[in-house]
């Protein structure tokens, strides 16, 4: 089962920027454990760009799809056997990038 | 026709539980385990008045809910994956080992309660999936429509199915957090009931608060040796002896200290103090310190040995107080713990420890019912009479509304 481990951060209160280290600790974890399938971390909601192209033509606009005082600042895309395993998880992610975590299984 | 019907109640109360927790196992489908339970009852209900009460009512359930569980399968093709065919060629399981459906009952049971769900759903998926109350009964229950109820209840469930919650007992890391956590889903049903919120709500619902107390019942059974377990049972069975004291004839709640102690039950209140003994006597002996409802229960016992207000051991209650508020320091606690020390040092006393909770508890009844009260002891009649105002606007239950009206229309000009 894998679930999409997403990490918030919040523009108007953002979490410490000092915890690479914590994080990779918690990376190398996930590898000896088994758990990891991908992971990364993205840059700033505003140098995202969003493309529509079911009209007639491309439409480019600069900035994320949606304005949010909240963001995606990265991610794990995590196989673990089941939601309480994930649970565990994500409270060890959550310590570690001093951010919430939004746990959601993919289909 | 009579015993039929007895059978039938019967074994809706003893069984239900069993065989939705076993095909919840077997199937690994929670809605499937649900429909196929309802199905066989529903059969029993045609099929016992006609052809009799079978000679085993249980195995006739279970063989007939296996079987629709199976008809399901075999109708829905989207579940036709190889380990569900190689399920369905045993139409008729071995009985299971009575362990094993033991197991089968708490897992259900901590799955219900997950914490990943809602609050309200785990409630609501426990009286329907553990109580085995209707849909019907349960929106009933909560004043809410049957369609409100039926989508948290099928939206809980999609979510346990799509998220992977996992039907198994927490492991022992995340055991004790997690089985708090059933108790209050418990203890929630049962206050529900004890005192229920909502103009339109009877004040008392013996049927939830007995709903309570059975599911709090069949826990124990489960997990005999776990004190808060045994405490959440006392607790419960300490205040529903109380109910038959609790309710005037006009509807209106009787507090503790005017109530009928003869028309207390004995018998729960000798089963509650027995529990709670059983607490004492496992703390003592080095066992782990009693939680919450430990205490919570022993605070009940010491309320029903009191043979009146005036004889109640107001100074073990403090005690007691104090050690719930090491353990839960909320302004709730505080409340209570004030209310024992206004017993034993007075009115003024108990308003002092009020006044630092007044911001925390500005909206809770109980805060300004409490203060009421002890402004009225202290004479300080047109104080009292606001603070009366304000917990009757703030009051759900229509029975304590008619008691608090009651207090203030008594206070002299």
């Amino acid at each position: 089962m894998q679930y999409l481990i997403s990490v918030i951060d919040d523009l108007s209160k953002p979490g410490s920027t000092d915890r690479q280290p914590a994080i990779d600790v918690f990376n190398q974890r996930l590898i000896a454990e088994g758990y990891w399938v991908f992971a990364g971390g993205l840059a700033d909601p505003d140098t995202a760009t969003v493309v529509d192209n079911r009209g007639d033509q491309p439409l480019l606009t600069d900035g994320p799809f949606m304005e949010s005082k909240e963001y995606l600042a990265g991610f794990w895309v995590l196989d673990v056997p089941d939601l309480d395993v994930a649970l565990r998880l994500a409270n060890d992610a959550s310590r570690a990038c001093d951010r919430k975590i939004e746990v959601r299984p993919f289909r | 026709m009579i015993g039929v019907e007895q059978a039938l109640v019967g074994a809706h109360r003893a069984q239900w539980v069993r065989i939705v927790a076993t095909l919840a196992r077997r199937f690994g489908d929670l809605d499937l385990a649900e429909e196929s339970a309802a199905e066989a009852f529903a059969a029993a209900v045609k099929r016992w008045p006609r052809d009799g009460v079978p000679p085993n009512p249980a195995g006739w359930l279970t063989t007939t809910a296996n079987r629709r569980a199976i008809d399901r399968l075999r109708r829905d093709h989207l579940r036709n994956d190889k380990y569900r065919q190689a399920l369905m060629l045993s139409a008729d399981p071995e009985p299971e080992p009575a362990e094993s459906i033991e197991d089968d009952r708490l897992r259900l049971i901590f799955t219900c309660c997950h914490p990943a769900l809602a609050p309200q759903a785990r409630v609501a998926l426990t009286l329907r999936l553990v109580g085995g109350l209707t849909m019907p009964e349960i929106a009933r229950a909560f004043l809410v429509g049957e369609s409100t109820m039926g989508r948290r209840i099928s939206r809980a469930k999609a979510k346990i199915r799509a998220a992977a919650i996992p039907y198994r007992v927490p492991s022992a890391e995340d055991l004790p957090g997690r089985l708090t956590g059933v108790l209050t889903v418990l203890y929630l049903v049962f206050n529900e009931g004890y005192l229920a919120t909502g103009p339109q709500a009877d004040p008392i619902r013996p049927a939830l608060t007995g709903e309570a107390i059975r599911l709090a019942r069949l826990l124990r059974e489960l997990l005999p040796d776990d004190g808060e377990v045994a405490g959440l049972l006392a607790l419960m069975l300490l205040t529903e002896a109380r109910r038959n004291a609790r309710l005037s004839t006009e509807g209106e709640l009787i507090p503790l200290a005017e109530q009928d102690r003869d028309r207390w039950d004995a018998e729960l209140i000798g089963e509650g103090h027995r529990l709670v003994r059983e607490c004492l006597v496992a703390a003592a002996g080095g066992g782990q310190a009693p939680g919450r409802f430990q205490i919570l229960a022993a605070i009940g016992a010491v309320h029903t040995s009191a043979p009146s207000i005036a004889e109640t051991d107001w100074a073990q209650l403090r005690a007691l107080y104090d050690q719930l508020i090491r353990l839960d320091p909320s302004p709730v606690v505080a409340l209570n713990r004030a209310i024992t020390v206004a017993e034993l040092e007075g009115p003024q006393a108990g308003l002092t420890l009020l006044d630092p909770l007044a911001a925390a508890l500005a909206d809770y009844h109980a805060y300004h019912a409490t203060r009421a009260d002890l402004l009225r002891r202290l004479d300080r009649n047109s104080e009292s009479r606001a603070a009366y105002d304000r917990a009757i606007e703030l009051a759900g239950n229509t029975a304590e509304i008619a008691h608090l009206t009651r207090r203030r229309a008594e206070l002299p000009d």
